[in-house]
Parts: structure tokens; sequence; C-alpha cells
């Protein structure tokens, strides 16, 4: 078959699709902005709820994409019925599009009163997983933290931040990184303060209660307000303990910051094309919710992954078959 | 010295000061106690809570964080009659919790 496919994104997603496609006889093309495929999983350490390394899961796609052809460093500029246009000034032709160019992580120092890029221990959930897989988890003197917190929904649900929707797999981040902090630090003490712990995936609210009973995480109902730095570069945080209804302080060594997920940057580009609507979330609007997920308003532009929603990393590869899938579909009708 | 008014004591649960000894080492002897997630199931079936201030919840969550005061007179209210286990989602002896914190304060 000589039809062509472009796929927008690298990431899982992006990957899935092209692997599905090739097992269909499509020869697709992936356009990737950055230097390398992999998206945000090349930032993982250890995958929940398993503790998967995210290494293992990256060498299964590339071992199944590797016949397609990917451009790296070229971002899409936008999308047409025909192809799309390139960071570079060229176009490219297509009979069909995939959009898997994924989300944005919010930007943590927007919620300026808890102190990210301004203390120097607070931290973001991957910048812990950085120093994960630096294999170095260590306050910024380099001392080992005795004292963490983690915060749930920082970008999520936030009205002030203008992020409403639930970014979904947090919550699961953040008690997973709890676990590999306390199992790194058995004798430190680990607080993970929420709003609500939304264990939406198998096998993860086994894995919240197993950081509870298992690993002696302490989990506070309550959202930290604000964070200040003490004298010693500690960070004093204050919230109330709702299940109590009394304010709660305390200073801890580590104040981490459990971001979400944000729109994707490239969602308002590409939604100047017609037929490509997104939702007051700024995530892309899939053509129906419950039947047509990998599908937009334009009959040759298909979604794969979190440029729709948030998902875990096993939705966004099952969206690549799907939209693989209806691709497939869409080439044989024509 | 009376100055003719006085300072309230500050409400907040202050985590840096407050003792903690006893409630690691209860969590150490009763892990399953931290799987509590505050539905209140116990607190809403409560045959004491019914007729008394009794919130079974509010006080073993306070015992958790150091704050102890009252604490042990608070669970003399509770009867033992177990309702609260029947309905815990997470199959925590709370009878158990209940003896277990009365044991320890009493010591402390």
């Amino acid at each position: 078959m000589t039809k062509k496919v472009i796929i927008i994104g690298g990431g899982p997603a992006g990957m899935q699709t092209a692997a599905s496609l090739l097992d269909l006889g499509i020869k697709p093309v992936i356009i990737e902005k950055s230097d390398r495929i992999g998206g945000k999983l090349n930032d993982w350490h250890q995958l929940f709820p398993t503790f998967t390394p995210a290494h293992e899961v990256l060498a299964k796609l590339k071992g199944s994409m590797k016949d397609a052809r990917v451009i790296t460093g070229t971002a899409v500029e936008s999308i047409g019925k025909d192809g799309v246009s390139l960071s570079d000034g060229s176009t490219m032709e297509a009979d069909a599009v995939v959009v898997a160019s994924g989300f944005n992580l919010f930007r943590a120092e927007l919620k300026e009163e808890l102190g990210y890029t301004i203390y120097d221990n607070v931290y973001t959930t991957v910048d812990i997983e950085h120093m994960l897989n630096d294999g170095k988890v260590a306050m910024k003197d380099g001392r080992t933290p005795q004292r963490i917190a983690f915060l749930h929904c920082v970008g999520s649900r936030d009205e002030k931040v203008n992020q409403r929707h639930c970014s979904k797999v947090c919550c699961v981040t953040g008690v997973k990184q709890a676990m590999e902090l306390k199992a790194m630090f058995p004798q430190s003490e680990v607080y993970n303060f929420y709003m609500d712990i939304r264990m939406f995936g198998p096998g993860y609210e086994e894995m919240y209660r197993r950081a509870q009973e298992e690993f002696n995480i302490h989990f506070v109902r309550g959202r930290i307000s604000e964070a200040s730095e003490t004298i010693d570069r500690r960070v004093q945080i204050k919230a109330e303990d709702t299940l109590i209804g009394r304010p709660l302080k305390m200073t801890v060594d580590m104040l981490i910051l459990i971001v979400g997920m944000t729109a994707g940057e490239s969602n308002r580009r590409f939604a100047e094309t017609k037929g490509v609507e997104l939702q007051p979330s700024g995530f892309v609007a899939p053509a129906d919710s419950f039947t047509l997920n990998t599908c937009s308003g334009v009959p040759n532009i298909f979604y794969a992954g979190t440029v729709t929603a948030p998902k875990n990393l096993g939705e966004s590869i099952n969206e690549g078959v799907a939209a693989a899938q209806q691709v497939a579909r869409y080439l044989n009708r024509r | 010295m009376d100055f003719g008014f006085s300072i309230n004591r500050p409400r907040a649960v202050d985590l840096d000061k407050n003792d903690l000894s006893v409630s690691r080492k209860a969590l150490m002897e009763m892990p399953e106690w931290q799987a509590c997630i505050g539905c209140g199931g116990c607190t809403a079936t409560c045959t004491a809570g019914n007729l008394t201030q009794f919130n079974f919840r509010k006080v073993h969550t306070l015992v958790r964080r150091g704050d102890y005061q009252g604490a042990y007179e608070e669970m003399n209210k509770c009867m033992l009659c177990g309702k609260c286990r029947l309905v815990c989602p997470r199959g925590i002896n709370t009878r158990g919790v209940v003896m277990m914190i009365k044991r320890l304060l009493s010591e402390y």
C-alpha cells in the first residue's frame, strides 16, 4: 500500500500507532519535535503500580515500530486535510494524519505560594523521577531528607490556574514516589497531603493500601495553602487536617509538588483547522467520547493518547492501536 | 502577673512540636490502622456517638498526629459494641484500636 500516514508526536501513543499501522501493512512517518522518540516516558524511572522499569516498556515500543520512518527535531505547525506544514517551512502530504502530540506538564512555579524555583527544597514529581533515574535523591545541599511531604493536585482541579480538570494519574504517581522514597530512606517520615485520592486503575487502590500499611506513609486530607523557607533552608508548610478540623503545620526537608497534565501547547494551533475542536480544558475533543475517541470532525484526522485528555500509559498505548485501526478503515474505504 | 487579657493557645496541630512517640509505637504495633481513609463509617454507626459527642474517627486521627490531650477520656466513652468494625471498608480492627490507644496512653 502506498498510502501516506503522518503521525504527529513520537511518544508512546505515536509509537504504538506506528507499530499497529505497520502490522496492518501501512508504513507511517512519525514527526517528532524533540531530538528523540519516547516522549515523556524518557523521564520515568519506574512505572506505577507495578514498579516496572520505564526503559523496558520503551524498549518494547521501540522494537515494535522500528520499521517506521522517524523525523526528529521537526515540529508540525498546522494540519490540513491534505497533510501538514512543518517548522522548517516545508509541507508534507498525507492521506491521513494521527495527532499524538501529547500533553504539557503543569508549570509548578505558577503556584507561587508553594515556592517552586524560589525555595531550595521544593521539587516537582518530575524532578524526583530524574533524581531516581540518577540514583541519588537528596536535598539541595546533599543532605538526606528526614521528613518529606508530597502535595497532590498541583495544577489540577484548581481554577486559580485555569486547570479545572483532574489529571487522573498524578495521585498514583505521588503515592508511587512516596513508596520509592520511603524504601530509599526507611528512617524518614513521608506525608501525602491530598484533596481526594483517585486511584482509578487496576492495582492502584491496592498499591495505595500497601503505601499506608506496609510503607507507613501518612496521608493527610487537606491542601497545603502556602510554603515558606526556614532559616536552615527547610520548608514550613501549612494545611488544614480536614478530618480533625484543625489547622496543621510542620517543617519538612523536601516538599514535592505532584504536578498535573495541561493541554498540549500545539492543541490551539491544530484547532485552527476546521473540525479539530478544543474542550474547555484545552484538550482536543474527540468526535464522540464513547465510540469515536480516536476520531476528529475531519474524516482523515485522528487522535491518539493524551492529546484528548489525561491518560495513563496503558490507555495511551491502547489508543495507538485504536487510532491505527480507524486509519486503516478510512484508507480502505476510500 | 495579670494584664487583664489572655492569649489563646494556637489551635494548629504542630508536627514539629508534637511528641509522636506514642503514635509511632501504635502504628508499628498495628499497621492496619494506617489504612484508614477517613470515611467516617465508624462514627456514623457508633452507639456512643449517637448519644454523646464521641467521634472515633476524629479522636484516633488526632492520636495519629501526636495530639493526645483528652484522647484517653474520649475513648472511655466507647462501649466496645463493635459495630464500627462491622462497617469499616478497610477491615480495621477498630475495637483493637480503641483498646490499644487506651493502653498506650495510660502508660504515657
